[in-house]
């Protein structure tokens, strides 16, 4: 292991994912993340990588397919306007059964809405990141550390079941920075991908990656197949960190940025003799419900706290099955909420002042 | 010490950030837990640039710096915009030969230091913030000089190590004062 640096957490992302031997990056510049796309434009020809600013999203998402088809591992990194235009793409990469990295630096909406941290797309995410039925992996970090044994789990997870992942990320990970270790570095692998369509020589059948079936049983049974593979990910996949929630009487769920926010007002709460905890998710799909229903056996109520007006709320709801009653608090458009408000709303959920 | 939260704040140029980056990396060369969290939006277009730093025995919870315990002014804008802000019996450091107004607030302790001068005076000229990091240092001594020495060092990159020298005497010199 490295000694530890400090390092903006956009830049953190794009070394992690070098040492994870990614040498394929696509991308276009948008506030709060450009420092992914800037850090790599220097390092990747000194890898022998290829990083490619395209002429817009699409291109960029479509260039990551390409790659992605032909066995390499590739990314590319965007923040929340950026992905709208990748939807379609990441549409075709899970119709494609093909593996790869997307990186959501999130900033505030709709529209072209702000500049600053947000948490406004988890609906986009993990629900309806483009058209038909799929889904992709949820990853979102709380620290940049995190972001970086994150993003090596990414593209390990995406080769092991061939689906697109993301790193959902805000503007405030993007751009502090503290102590990372960076892990030791890997040689790309770009050999061990049976299906990968990238030069045959004459030695096996040619492959094909499409994701095009216009016979309509022919597509039902690799949907449904595809399916199969998500059931087995939402038992075997889900991630979670638990902060004091054996003896809560209030837990909050927030993730990433918010989490972070949480903790301290949890903290606060203690301090307080409020019995406060925090469940963190940490993949967002799959949704960490089994922590969350076991939790729900001895929490009494739950608050969820999120940069949005209210997303992953519904997931809590139905984790627990509406068992127990979910608060929620939230700040949206770019504000992030401070440790004192949502330790405010933590002493209202439970009953006024101590 | 168990927890520091430094909000430094002033005109883009003044090296804001970069102050905040040498405490960041002599807080993390004490073994301490931080983070460093810079303002990149509208607010930097309009001229001001700040930067939130925590330093803790433990896991920073929220980076970003509402309330801070020392608050440092290099511009006007900035002690207006940040003054109510500071904790009760925190501080605020302020960079008196670029902002005569005085502070208001009786509940907090004031220091006023002619950074700008100072550091102009003895030929560094830009190094303002480093003498103030140097006063800042020895009114809350978060890590051992070495460290502080160390942190300097860590944030110039090899290619203008040069600078270190004079970034070095400014801090000195803020010590002194």
């Amino acid at each position: 292991m490295s000694e530890k640096v400090l390092m903006k957490g956009n830049e953190a992302i794009a070394e992690a994912a070098i040492a994870a031997g990614c040498r394929h990056f696509f991308g276009y510049p948008i506030t709060p993340q450009t420092e992914v796309a800037a850090y790599m434009s220097k390092r990747m020809p000194k890898v022998d990588g290829v990083y490619l600013q395209a002429e817009s999203e699409v291109a960029s998402i479509n260039m990551v397919l390409g790659a992605a088809a032909a066995g390499v591992r590739v990314m590319t990194s965007t923040s929340s306007p950026g992905v709208s235009l990748m939807s379609e793409g990441i549409s075709y990469i899970a119709g494609s059964d093909v593996p790869a990295l997307i990186i959501n630096v999130q900033r505030g909406g709709p529209g072209l809405g702000g500049i600053q941290p947000s948490q406004a797309d988890y609906y986009q995410a993990t629900k309806s990141t483009g058209h038909g039925d799929f889904h992709m992996m949820v990853l979102a970090p709380s620290t940049v550390q995190e972001t970086v044994d994150l993003v090596a789990k990414a593209f390990d997870l995406g080769d092991k079941y061939r689906m697109p992942v993301m790193i959902l990320s805000d503007g405030m990970l993007g751009q502090m920075m503290e102590p990372v270790q960076l892990p030791e570095p890997r040689e790309p692998d770009n050999d061990s991908k049976e299906w990968a369509a990238c030069g045959h020589q004459n030695k096996r059948k040619h492959n094909v990656v499409n994701s095009l079936y216009i016979d309509p049983a022919t597509l039902e049974g690799l949907v449904k197949d595809r399916f199969e593979r998500y059931a087995t990910i939402q038992k075997e996949e889900q991630m979670a960190e638990e902060y004091l929630v054996d003896d809560a009487d209030i837990v909050i769920v927030a993730y990433g940025a918010s989490a972070r926010v949480s903790r301290s007002a949890v903290d606060m709460a203690r301090k307080n003799g409020i019995k406060a905890g925090l469940i963190r998710p940490i993949t967002l799909w799959p949704f960490p419900k089994d922590v969350l229903a076991k939790a729900a056996e001895h929490v009494p109520k739950f608050l969820t706290v999120e940069m949005s007006m209210g997303q992953m709320v519904d997931d809590v709801r139905l984790a627990i099955e509406c068992s127990r009653p979910v608060e929620f608090y939230g700040r949206t458009g770019g504000v992030i909420p401070t440790p004192m408000e949502v330790y405010d709303r933590i002493v209202k959920i439970n009953g006024g002042e101590q | 010490m168990t927890d520091l939260n430094i909000l430094l704040a002033g005109f883009g140029g003044q090296g804001i950030l970069f102050t905040g980056k040498v405490m960041a990396y002599a807080a993390l060369m004490e073994g301490k837990e931080l983070s460093w969290l810079p303002s990149y939006g509208p607010e930097m277009r309009g001229g001001t640039a700040n930067c939130s730093v925590c330093i803790s025995d433990n896991k920073i919870g929220s980076p970003l710096v509402v309330n801070p315990d020392v608050l440092v002014a290099m511009n006007l804008p900035s002690l207006e915009k940040f003054e109510d802000t500071v904790v009760p019996g925190g501080m605020i450091i302020i960079d008196s030969s670029i902002i005569d107004k005085k502070v208001q607030r009786t509940d907090i302790n004031v220091v006023y230091l002619e950074a700008s001068r100072i550091a102009e005076e003895n030929g560094l000229k830009g190094a303002a913030n480093m003498v103030i990091l140097g006063r800042l240092f020895k009114e809350h001594p978060f890590c051992s000089k070495e460290n502080l020495d160390k942190g300097l060092q860590k944030s110039i990159p090899p290619r203008k190590a040069a600078l270190i020298e004079n970034n070095r005497k400014a801090i000195a010199l803020g010590m002194e004062s």
